[in-house]
């Protein structure tokens, strides 16, 4: 297991004045203390992390999330932003001694503007809140991360999450247009806006998707479309998922970007199938969820076109939606994935790499080799279209060394990841889970040029401590690993570890460069 | 002037440099900016593409690769960049090529902007120099990834003040079968933004929306024939069967780069790039009475073509968003600040960021104040 940080003493000495000085900033029913009701916050989604906080508030405003921080930034207290705790990377997991801000009381859509298309909300309103509160005029908003219904839009934009629309529609970072945000020191400042683009660094960029390591967001302004006008899915069984690859590959080829393009492997099939009842392919080995929307006329003509090339394809089954009644249906198995994987087992770990697209046979076979090795079972659903994999390693946390065997396996898995050229997170975040594989993907000087844009906002390294970043020990045990793995792959690879001696290095190098 | 063979070169280069360095890869957009007094980096030995693989629509090159190598690639296999890169060369009257690199650093994006996001969406990752002379990579190859923070957006837009970008990875989007533009005449500017909002908040799927004063609207339809052809018709219902008429193929391609090029305004010593909420356009209009102008992205992008910098008549006629001062004479363009002047405390955080690339304050320094 990743180690959290080491509390500082002296700060868990003075718990009591730091508590009531909490209590003269957010108002009693807003400070939860006492360790019953601090268990709450004591973990998100990837529950193998425990640690209570020292306490936690729930500011009401704006301006108490500021002295808040300005408190703790005179006081030198660690801060962890929560939106509903739904991380699946440990992200939201306290430091004993921290402070955790729960947003969940910022929960107030401030503005709908239909001309300039865009919708400002605090931080913690639900994600899906936002599709809801513009539904009756046409329009939603479209990131969608199966946990809508929960997360918040201030943890989207901290995660930059994902959804199963997101390879037509983007990820938060696309649909993002400004956030207001409250930096370590205590100072509100505003990012974008109602317009595009920045008029100078684009701090907007950066803040997205940085783990609540650089501030807190409080209210974000996103962007909404409006709803097309029809769309239809498309369940396509295929024998092996070689077959299904390949025809993902030439639905894309041929210039279809669908909505949705997803696929399950025949475990989480079988899965999701016992679980909603809805018609899934249970001798299909892998199974291909595609979404078209749009006019009728456009859905109609691609519908046609993506059933031709899944034949060319060799696809066992075919189906078309025909009501949006059995298009939801046909999602339904997808989106609950997760909690019907989650019956077949005691516990699962959710894993959440990238690859290219033309690399999936090659990992999943690999994958179901790991599986016999660690002697764990593995379910996967995949973001087809744009390579992010989510395999569900099956395992039970009450048998003793299965949690240490299902995170080797995941670490395995996430390390195949990086090997055919892809990343260890496609959206969950690095959180406390990745941290220590970092290495393996960044060298140590990627990693240092990162922990400065941190210091650039946060000095004293407060905000969200032991995230993202592993410990220099770490860091630099790995980076031999990686200089390893690195000059392992290094067909085509341009890259040199640093540190490591390149052609022609010394003297002579400069000397012969011409001038002018 | 310095000429690095490789990324190695230019790592030593800037480590050793005891002087400020520009670095250059086509030259094109040297006009932008406010004037820099440095010895000149020369980037253009850094071209080529490195990767293509068509199937995954990713794309990696090194960053002097002229864009026009990489659209002749893409153009193979039917493939573009979707954010329609402008060519503002006959704008600055300019010489030098644009590159792929020298579009990212400046985050420089055409129509299709407010519908397919700006060229920083589309940059997934990066191999780089810091000012430090640091080599360093971020992001990745893959579409999806939050591995570490963003830093491909927040080289986009940095024109090459925090790092000298050495090798890029974009995304690569298919070309569509059939586009076509209606161009509506006849129209006030405030009904011109009206028919925008209209369009582009409808499921029409507008591709691009641009208000050419004189001319017309433009709202373009991109997509396979059989949809394209339903969204025109459903256009043309939404807008209550308007004056105008469709300009078809090359036709309509021609417009857009048009627009893109900002080519209404090239006679004008001073032009000025304003990011706003589409809905304040005609407001800004109004405060502004330029002397010429265009509105691209719905209304929330307005060139505006003067004799006059004024900058800060400009930038107070803004309620929300951005100006750039991207042409003016070198002399007036070092006596203003031609980007929009970070305020409060994201002053010192502009400030701090950049000192954490480059300490020394090698790369491009005062490019961008
Ligand atoms: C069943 C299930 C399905 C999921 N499906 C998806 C999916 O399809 N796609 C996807 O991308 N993710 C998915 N997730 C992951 C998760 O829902 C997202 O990461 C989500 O964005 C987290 O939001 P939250 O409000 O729960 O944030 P939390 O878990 O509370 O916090 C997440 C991180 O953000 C920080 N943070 C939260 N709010 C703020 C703020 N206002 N300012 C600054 N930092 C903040 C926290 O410190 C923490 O580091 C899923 C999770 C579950 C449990």
């Amino acid at each position: 297991m990743v180690s959290l940080p080491e509390p500082d003493p002296a700060i868990l000495a003075r718990r009591p004045q730091i508590v009531r000085a909490l209590r003269a900033i957010v108002p009693p029913e807003c400070l939860i203390e006492d360790a019953l009701q601090l268990a709450a916050y004591e973990t998100d989604a990837l529950t193998a992390y425990r640690q209570k906080p020292l306490a936690v508030a729930l500011p009401q405003t704006v301006e108490q999330v500021s002295d808040l921080l300005r408190f703790a930034h005179r006081e030198g207290l660690s801060i962890v932003a929560r939106g509903a705790g739904t991380s699946l990377s440990g992200g939201a997991v306290p430091a004993a001694d921290a402070i955790v801000i729960g947003l969940a009381k910022l929960s107030r859509i401030l503005a709908i503007d239909y001309e300039n298309r865009c919708v400002v909300a605090q931080c913690g309103v639900t994600n899906l809140a936002i599709s809801h509160a513009v539904a009756a005029r046409g329009f939603f908003y479209a990131p969608d991360p199966s946990s809508q219904v929960a997360c918040t839009i201030g943890g989207n934009v901290a995660e930059n999450s994902g959804g199963v629309h997101c390879l037509k529609y983007g990820l938060t970072t696309h649909n993002l247009l400004g956030v207001q945000l409250v930096l370590p020191d205590g100072e509100i400042v505003r990012l974008g806006g109602r317009h595009l683009d920045s008029g100078h660094y684009d701090l907007l960029g950066i803040v997205t998707g940085s783990e609540g390591l650089l501030g807190i967001v409080t209210e974000v302004t996103v962007r909404i479309l409006s709803r097309p006008p029809s769309a239809r899915a498309l369940l396509v069984g295929f024998a092996t998922t070689e077959g299904a690859g390949a025809c993902v590959a030439a639905i894309i080829a041929a210039g279809i970007v669908p909505a949705g393009l997803e696929m399950m492997d025949a475990p989480a099939i079988h899965a999701a199938e016992a679980f909603v009842h809805v018609g899934y392919p249970l001798e299909a080995e892998a199974l291909l969820i595609v979404e078209l929307d749009g006019p009728a006329a456009e859905v109609d003509y691609l519908l046609g076109r993506v059933s031709e090339l899944a034949r060319e394809h060799g696809a066992s089954s075919c189906k078309a939606s025909a009501s949006e009644t059995e298009r939801l249906a046909f999602w339904a198995g997808r989106k609950s994935a997760f909690p019907a994987v989650g019956r077949l087992s005691p516990d699962y770990y959710c894993m959440d790499g990238t690859i290219p697209r033309r690399e999936l046979p090659r990992v999943l076979r690999a994958i179901a080799q790991m599986s016999e090795r660690y002697g764990l079972r593995v379910a996967n659903v995949f973001h087809a279209g744009d390579g992010n994999l989510h395999p569900l390693i099956l395992y039970d946390a009450n048998q003793p060394g299965e949690l240490e065997r299902a995170e080797a396996f995941g670490a395995d898995i996430l390390r195949l990841c990086v090997d055919v050229g892809g990343v260890l997170t496609g959206e969950h975040g690095v959180g406390i889970e990745k941290r220590d594989l970092m290495p393996y993907q960044f060298t140590a000087v990627d990693l240092e040029v990162q922990r400065r844009v941190k210091a650039v906002f946060d000095p004293a390294a407060r905000f969200n401590p032991g995230k993202v970043f592993p410990s220099l020990h770490r860091c630099a045990e790995e980076g031999r690993m990686h200089v390893h793995s690195e000059a392992h792959r290094s067909a085509g690879a341009a890259e040199r570890p640093a540190g490591a001696p390149g052609r022609g290095e010394g003297a002579g190098r400069f000397a012969d460069l011409p001038r002018f | 002037m310095l000429r690095p063979r490789d990324e190695a070169d230019v790592a030593e280069l800037i480590a050793a440099s005891t002087c400020a360095l520009e670095p250059v890869a086509g030259g094109s957009k040297r006009g932008i900016g406010r004037p820099v007094e440095a010895e000149r980096l020369d980037l253009s030995a850094l071209s080529g593409i490195v990767d293509y693989e068509p199937a995954e629509l990713v794309l990696t090159a090194r960053a002097a690769t002229p864009l026009e190598a990489l659209r002749q690639a893409l153009g193979a296999h039917s493939q573009r960049l979707a954010f329609e890169p402008p060519d503002f060369t006959r704008l600055l009257a300019g010489a030098g090529e644009p590159t792929i690199g020298g579009v990212l650093a400046a985050n420089h994006s055409g129509p299709r902007r407010i519908t397919a996001g700006a060229a920083r969406d589309h940059f997934l990752g990066f191999r780089a120099v810091s000012g430090r002379g640091e080599r360093f990579k971020a992001g990745g190859r893959v579409v999806k990834n939050v591995t570490g923070y963003d830093l491909p957006k927040l080289l986009a837009g940095s024109w090459g003040t925090l790092a000298v970008l050495t090798e890029v990875t974009v995304r690569v989007h298919p070309a569509p079968e059939h586009e076509r533009t209606l161009l509506l005449t006849g129209l006030a500017p405030a009904a011109a933004v009206r028919a925008m909002t209209d369009a582009l908040g409808s499921a029409c799927e507008v591709s691009a929306a641009a208000f050419l004063p004189g001319r017309g609207v433009g709202l373009r339809l991109e997509g396979f024939v059989p949809s394209v052809r339903a969204r025109a018709a459903a256009l043309l219902a939404l807008l209550g069967e308007p004056d105008g008429e469709w300009l078809l193929g090359e036709d309509s391609r021609r417009f857009w780069s048009a627009v893109g090029a900002v080519e209404p305004l090239t006679a004008h010593p001073i032009v000025w790039r304003l990011s706003v909420p589409p809905g304040d356009a005609t407001g800004v209009l109004e405060r502004l009475a330029p002397e010429d102008y265009l509105l691209d992205w719905g209304g929330g992008l307005i060139w505006i073509g003067a004799s006059e910098a004024d900058a800060q008549r400009v930038r107070g006629a803004l309620r929300g968003g951005h100006a750039t001062l991207v042409k003016a004479p070198r002399e007036v363009r070092a006596a203003t600040a031609v980007f929009q002047p970070p305020s409060g405390p994201l002053a010192a955080v502009t400030a701090r960021l950049k000192a954490a690339f480059d300490p020394s304050g090698r790369l491009n320094p005062g490019r961008l104040s």
